[in-house]
């Protein structure tokens, strides 16, 4: 058993035209009720549910307070490699992109950690493209031990694996991974992967599955908002967390909302989402969920991410560079995107702090890991 | 004046440490509660420097400091943190969390009881924080803790005292002191714990995600004092109903 399975059970069209059904008082119920479901989910991602904005921003600031207090976690992502054998229309990184590839090494792994650590961060997203070959098993078991030494939580975003080396990688000190489907609709993410192992949706879909079964502390969930019809996406992604909560009862799971961004190829999404339908989707899951964790990257500009902190979100990321080496060395030319917040860390933690929140740097300890 | 493992405290109110807006806010808020000892997540410090910026101030308010293992997910992850920590902070004093669950917090007693038998040989004062379940509190009694932390209510719940018959159980029968963790809410949920003859009340978002920490704060405060003042007084019986001039025995007196 896995997603996959459940997945079958789900009909896209069904679900896009259940949601876009909803009506005001499928709203208001959702609204009153203390427990909800995904019913009440799709009520609540609903156009019949936009002109609630200001309750739903309302009882998702109470819940995340009362949840995870007034704080905020800050993440910083760590570029390893561009290297990529996929050729996917809205990347970077894609094969058929001709950029400047590389993949850092070991001492230049340690200069960028350096640069890190300064910045105050414990918390690193690692991330690369999807490389096998160069940029696989081997690479990740030369590359944790270093990073695990100075860094008590270390998440990943790069290729999905098999199980037993996701459970090779947690002995190694790996604590999350982040894997998005990208778009929960077969034939669009058919139109949006054109070569490579990314091209396999069902091996993909089944990668938190795996995860959970090796034991990985953390299993991010999302999809690239703007390829499909993002209200039945994200529908998509609430099913798919309800799921793996009920399978995985020892697995953490966060939330990501990536809106389609420009980068070199400059694809348009096929279905726009505005800021105000953003700040409706982050609330809609806080209420569904009080306790998954919520995350925002610097894909959003400066301005609407200080805007969306209190709403619901419990992490972010800050100072970013999306580059391999972007920390020590400045190379803008090998960015997988372009980034909107430009500040730097502390900066951000600046802001967070003027708007009553404590920033957290450090929320783990190594002790915890493998 | 309660006493824990030879340590006395006039204060029966302890606090926690975590979703305070800032460390100042958190600092003033202890200090407003009278709290004696505060509970800090081992994972959010740097144990390697004491002036890391949530040890710093919280060494320097004098408050005992009770580091916990949130984040541990079985009892030997717990343990090797317990050292750790021991080591760093030079305190055996160890509040003793294991939840396994991420998303309820509920503490693991199978883990629980395991790691606190194995951290009281190893010298440690634990403190275990556990479900309101009268025999597991006995048999962490049993292997040696210095306390027993039983739930309210799911932890940042603040619903108060749902397992309220089944702490009366444990504070009935236990030997060492009964501290009620978890769930409480409110000043009257402190004030109540109180006079059911808890021994003391932790209280952490219920203070931290307030509008107004410092003044919750003192409301805590006056709450467990006056709760335990109540129940040192004897409190009056409650009676649902008139009580009838003896119609069942008056016959006795003919």
């Amino acid at each position: 058993m896995s997603f996959l399975e459940r997945f079958k059970q789900l009909d896209w069209d069904d679900i896009a035209l259940s949601i876009r059904s909803k009506t005001a008082s499928d709203v208001e119920r959702a609204l009153h009720k203390e427990k909800r479901d995904l019913e009440d989910f799709k009520a609540l991602i609903s156009p019949a549910a936009e002109p609630y904005i200001e309750q739903l921003a309302q009882l998702s600031y109470s819940l995340t307070r009362q949840r995870f207090g007034n704080t905020l976690s800050f993440y910083i992502p760590l570029y390893l490699s561009n290297l990529c054998a996929n050729a996917c229309t809205y990347c970077g990184f894609s094969m058929e992109n001709r950029i400047k590839r590389r993949t850092l090494s070991l001492h230049e792994v340690e200069r960028e950690l350096a640069v890190i650590k300064q910045m105050q961060f414990d918390n690193v997203l690692l991330v690369t493209g999807e490389h096998e070959t160069k940029v696989g098993m081997n690479y990740f078991r030369q590359i944790l031990p270093l990073i695990k030494r100075q860094v008590s939580y270390v998440a990943m975003e790069v290729q999905p694996l098999q199980q037993a080396h996701y459970a090779e990688l947690k002995s190694l000190g790996l604590d999350a991974v982040m894997v998005y489907q990208e778009t929960y609709h077969p034939s669009t993410y058919a139109l949006h992967h054109l070569r490579g192992n990314k091209m396999d949706f069902n091996f993909r879909l089944e990668t938190p599955d795996r995860l959970a079964r090796a034991g990985i502390d953390k299993i991010g969930l999302g999809a690239l908002i703007g390829l499909e019809d993002w209200r039945a996406d994200c529908f998509y992604v609430a099913a798919h967390l309800d799921y793996l909560e009920k399978r995985y009862w020892k697995t953490r799971y966060s939330i990501s909302f990536p809106r389609l961004r420009p980068c070199e190829g400059g694809l348009q999404p096929k279905s726009v989402m505005s800021d105000k339908q953003l700040v409706q989707l982050i609330c809609a899951f806080r209420l569904l969920n009080s306790e998954v964790e919520l995350s925002l990257s610097t894909r959003e500009s400066a301005h609407f991410r200080d805007k969306l902190i209190p709403l619901g979100i419990t992490s972010i990321s800050a100072g970013s560079k999306t580059q391999p080496g972007g920390y020590a060395m400045q190379e803008a030319e090998l960015e997988q995107f372009v980034i909107s917040d430009e500040r730097t860390a502390e900066q951000v933690a600046a802001a967070v702090k003027g708007q009553g929140f404590e920033v957290v740097w450090r929320d783990w300890h190594a002790a915890y890991s493998g | 004046m309660l006493t824990i493992a030879n340590k006395q405290f006039e204060s029966r109110l302890f606090t926690g440490t975590g979703k305070f807006a800032n460390r100042e806010l958190m600092t003033k808020a202890i200090a407003t509660s009278g709290s004696q000892m505060a509970t800090m997540a081992l994972k959010r410090v740097d144990l390697n420097q004491l002036n890391d910026d949530i040890l710093a101030p919280l060494i320097e308010s004098g408050v005992h400091l009770l580091p916990n293992t949130s984040g541990a997910k079985n009892a030997k992850d717990a343990i090797f943190a317990a050292h750790l920590a021991r080591e760093a902070l030079s305190t055996s004093w160890l509040k003793l969390e294991i939840h396994p669950d991420p998303k309820y917090l509920m503490p693991d007693p199978i883990e629980t009881l395991k790691a606190a038998e194995q951290l009281v040989k190893d010298g440690f004062i634990v403190l275990p924080y556990c479900h309101a379940d009268p025999v597991l509190c006995k048999r962490l009694e049993e292997v040696g803790c210095a306390a027993v932390m039983p739930l309210g209510a799911p932890i940042g719940s603040n619903k108060g005292l749902v397992s309220r018959d089944f702490l009366e159980i444990i504070i009935n029968q236990a030997r060492v002191p009964v501290i009620i963790d978890a769930g409480i809410g409110a000043p009257s949920h402190a004030a109540f714990a109180m006079e059911l003859g808890a021994d003391a009340v932790l209280v952490n978002t219920a203070i931290a995600a307030a509008r107004d920490p410092i003044q919750m704060a003192l409301a805590f405060k006056l709450a467990v004092e006056s709760g335990r003042m109540a129940y040192e007084a004897g409190l009056a019986t409650q009676v649902h109903h008139a009580i009838a001039s003896s119609p069942l025995t008056a016959f006795l007196d003919q």
